[in-house]
C-alpha cells in the first residue's frame, strides 16, 4: 500500500501556547484558601452516605445530594499505590527519576495523586504511612502541599 | 426501521511507527477507498451518514474532523465526530440505524501519534483544577494502576510481561501490525523500566494509521453481502473521573458495559459463548485487568487465565490474536481496530491469525486513563 513516491515529505512546524486561569468554584477556592492560610486539607462529606470525598466537590457521586459540609482530613495518609517515574517531559514538575503515588488520608474515603519524597525509592511501599510537607512559597495551585514524605 | 445493525465491510492502513508521505485526509482516503471497493458502495449513493473518530488534541485543531471533511463525505450529509474510542463510533452508528434515521454509514477513525508527544497530549486529559500540573499521562498512571492490581491481586511482572510475549507473537501473523517479533518474559523485563512497574515492552508504541467501516441496516445489508457480520449487543459505561476516586484494581464499567453488551446479545456464559477477544492492551497488565472485567475469569484471576494458555493463539479463549495494540496501533483507532478484528475472525478471513470457527466475537475499547470509560461490542454471524 505504501508506494515510493516521486517527492520529499514536507513537514509544517506548529506550536500551540496557552496561558489559562480556572475558576476553583465554590468548594475548590475554600479548599486552596484554606491550605494556602491556613496549611489544613479539606474534604467534603455527604452525611446520607456517610462518605468523605477529596477533592471536595458540590455533588456526592453516590446519591447526587448537593453537598456543603467541608471537614478537615489528614494530615496523615496511607499509600494506595505507587510508581517510580523514570522519564521527564515538560509537564513535569520536578526532573525524573521521582515517585508518584496515591494517598488516602485519614478521615477520606478517596485518594490524593500527589509526590511521595524523602524516601529512599527501594522503600516506598503500599500502605506506607505519609505525611504532606507544605510547601514555603505558596503558588496557590496543588503544589502547596510540595509532596507527602513517610511519617 | 432497521431490527438489526451488520458490518458489512472494513478496511485497515498497514500501522506505521510513522507515515510522513500522508497527511490525515489522504491516510483517511487510503481505508475510504479501499472499504468503497471491497463493498461495490458508492459515496454519493449509498452512504447516508459518516462518522468519524480522531481527537482534537492529537490532531492539534478543535473539531478534528474537519481535516477529513471531505474524503468521509461530510460536505455531503450528515457527519459527526465521535471523540472517544473507535468503539463508540461502532455503537454510536448502530443507533442512529436501528432509529431508523439512516441505513448505511460509514466510519472512519484516525490518528497520527507520531506528529506530537503522547505524554503532554494525555496530560491535558487530567483536570486543571487539581491534577494536571503534578504532570501525570496516561503511562505514569497506568503505573499506579497497575501497581495495584498487582499488589490487591498478586498479578506478577511475569504474568504481564507474558501478554507481551504472546501478542508480539501473533502480531507476526498480523499484516496490519507493525511492532512483533520473539520476546521471553526476560526480554521484557530487562527492557528498561518507564514508570514502574512498566517496562518499555510492555507499552503500545507510537502509531499511525487509519481503519474504516461501513454499517448497513439489515434490508441493506443483505443486498450487499451474502455473510454479513451482526452486531449482537453494545453498550458503555463510565467510572469516575479522578485517580483517586476509585480502586484502580477494579472495573466497575467494564463490568456494567460487558453485562449489558452480553445481556443484549443474549449471553449468559461468556466464558463458554465466546469464542475470541479483541481488547485494547494500551499496557501489558491491561489484557489481564480487562479479562477479568468482561468476564472471562473470575476477579484477579487475569494471571492465571493467561498462564493456563486459555488467552493463546489456539487457546479456548483466545485474546487479540492479532496482536492487539502493542503490536502498534494508534490511540483513537484502536477500538475500530478491535471491531474490524473482531469482524475478520466472524468472518473466517483473519488469515493467519484466524482462530478457528467464530460464531460469538467480542471487541473492546476503553478511553481516559486506566480505562475510566469502557465500551464493548458483541459480533457473531447469525
Ligand atoms: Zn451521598
Amino acid at each position: 500500500m505504501t508506494k515510493d513516491k516521486a517527492y520529499e515529505p514536507f513537514e509544517v512546524d506548529q506550536r500551540m501556547v496557552a496561558h489559562s486561569n480556572y475558576w476553583a468554584g465554590e468548594m475548590g477556592s475554600r479548599f486552596y484558601i484554606t491550605l494556602r492560610d491556613k496549611k489544613k486539607i479539606l474534604g467534603v462529606r455527604c452525611t446520607k452516605c456517610n462518605k468523605t470525598f477529596w477533592p471536595p466537590r458540590t455533588t456526592c457521586v453516590f446519591c447526587f445530594s448537593k453537598l456543603d459540609e467541608l471537614v478537615e482530613i489528614g494530615p496523615y495518609g496511607t499509600l494506595e499505590t505507587f510508581t517510580l517515574v523514570t522519564y521527564s517531559e515538560p509537564v513535569h514538575p520536578r526532573k525524573a527519576p521521582f515517585v508518584y503515588g496515591i494517598v488516602k488520608l485519614d478521615g477520606a474515603d478517596t485518594g490524593m495523586a500527589h509526590f511521595i519524597d524523602e524516601v529512599d525509592f527501594n522503600k516506598v511501599h503500599i500502605g506506607m504511612r505519609v505525611k504532606p510537607v507544605f510547601a514555603k512559597e505558596k503558588k496557590g495551585n496543588i503544589l502547596d502541599i510540595q509532596y507527602f514524605k513517610p511519617i | 426501521m432497521s431490527d438489526r445493525v451488520a458490518i458489512v465491510g472494513i478496511a485497515q492502513s498497514k500501522f506505521s511507527a510513522r507515515r510522513p508521505e500522508v497527511n490525515y485526509a489522504e491516510m483517511g482516503y487510503e481505508v475510504i477507498e479501499q472499504v468503497l471497493n471491497n463493498t461495490g458502495l458508492e459515496m454519493q449513493k449509498d452512504i447516508d451518514n459518516s462518522i468519524s473518530c480522531s481527537h482534537d488534541i492529537w490532531d492539534g485543531q478543535t473539531i478534528s474532523d474537519i481535516g477529513i471533511t471531505d474524503v468521509i463525505g461530510g460536505h455531503l450529509r450528515n457527519e459527526e465526530k465521535v471523540a472517544m474510542d473507535g468503539t463508540n463510533m461502532v455503537l454510536y452508528g448502530a443507533i442512529g440505524i436501528l432509529s431508523g434515521e439512516f441505513e448505511c454509514s460509514l466510519l472512519m477513525a484516525h490518528t497520527k501519534m507520531s506528529q506530537t508527544n503522547r505524554n503532554i497530549v494525555n496530560n491535558d486529559a487530567f483536570d486543571p483544577i487539581y491534577t494536571r500540573i503534578l504532570g501525570f499521562d496516561y503511562t505514569s498512571a497506568a503505573a499506579l494502576q497497575a501497581k495495584r492490581y498487582m499488589y490487591k491481586y498478586g498479578i506478577t511482572q511475569e504474568q504481564c510481561a507474558k501478554v507481551v510475549s504472546k501478542n508480539l507473537a501473533n502480531a507476526r501473523l498480523n499484516p496490519s501490525a507493525h511492532n512483533m517479533g520473539e520476546y521471553s518474559v526476560g526480554d521484557v523485563l530487562s527492557s528498561p523500566v518507564v514508570a514502574s512497574p512498566i517496562h518499555e515492552l510492555e507499552i503500545a508504541p507510537d502509531t499511525d494509521g487509519a481503519v474504516a467501516m461501513i454499517l448497513a441496516s439489515e434490508k441493506k445489508a443483505k443486498e450487499i453481502t451474502d455473510n454479513p457480520v451482526w452486531i449482537l449487543g453494545f453498550s458503555n459505561c463510565y467510572d469516575a473521573h479522578y485517580l483517586g476516586d476509585r480502586d484502580l484494581a477494579d472495573y466497575m464499567s467494564l463490568q456494567k458495559a460487558a453485562q449489558k453488551a452480553y445481556n443484549m446479545a443474549g449471553i449468559k456464559n461468556p466464558r463458554r459463548e465466546i469464542d475470541v477477544v479483541e481488547l485494547c492492551d494500551a499496557f501489558s497488565y491491561q489484557e489481564l485487568l480487562w479479562s477479568e472485567g468482561l468476564g472471562l475469569c473470575g476477579q484477579g484471576e487475569g494471571g492465571r487465565l493467561l498462564d493456563s494458555g486459555a488467552t493463546a493463539l489456539k487457546g479456548k479463549i483466545p485474546v487479540n490474536p492479532s496482536g492487539g495494540l502493542l503490536s502498534g496501533v494508534p490511540e483513537n483507532v484502536a477500538g475500530l481496530n478491535r471491531a474490524a478484528e473482531a469482524y475478520l475472525q466472524v468472518k473466517g478471513e483473519a488469515g493467519e491469525h484466524q482462530v478457528g470457527n467464530v460464531r460469538i466475537a467480542v471487541a473492546q475499547g476503553h478511553s481516559g486513563f486506566c480505562g475510566q470509560h469502557h465500551c464493548v461490542l458483541v459480533l457473531g454471524k447469525e
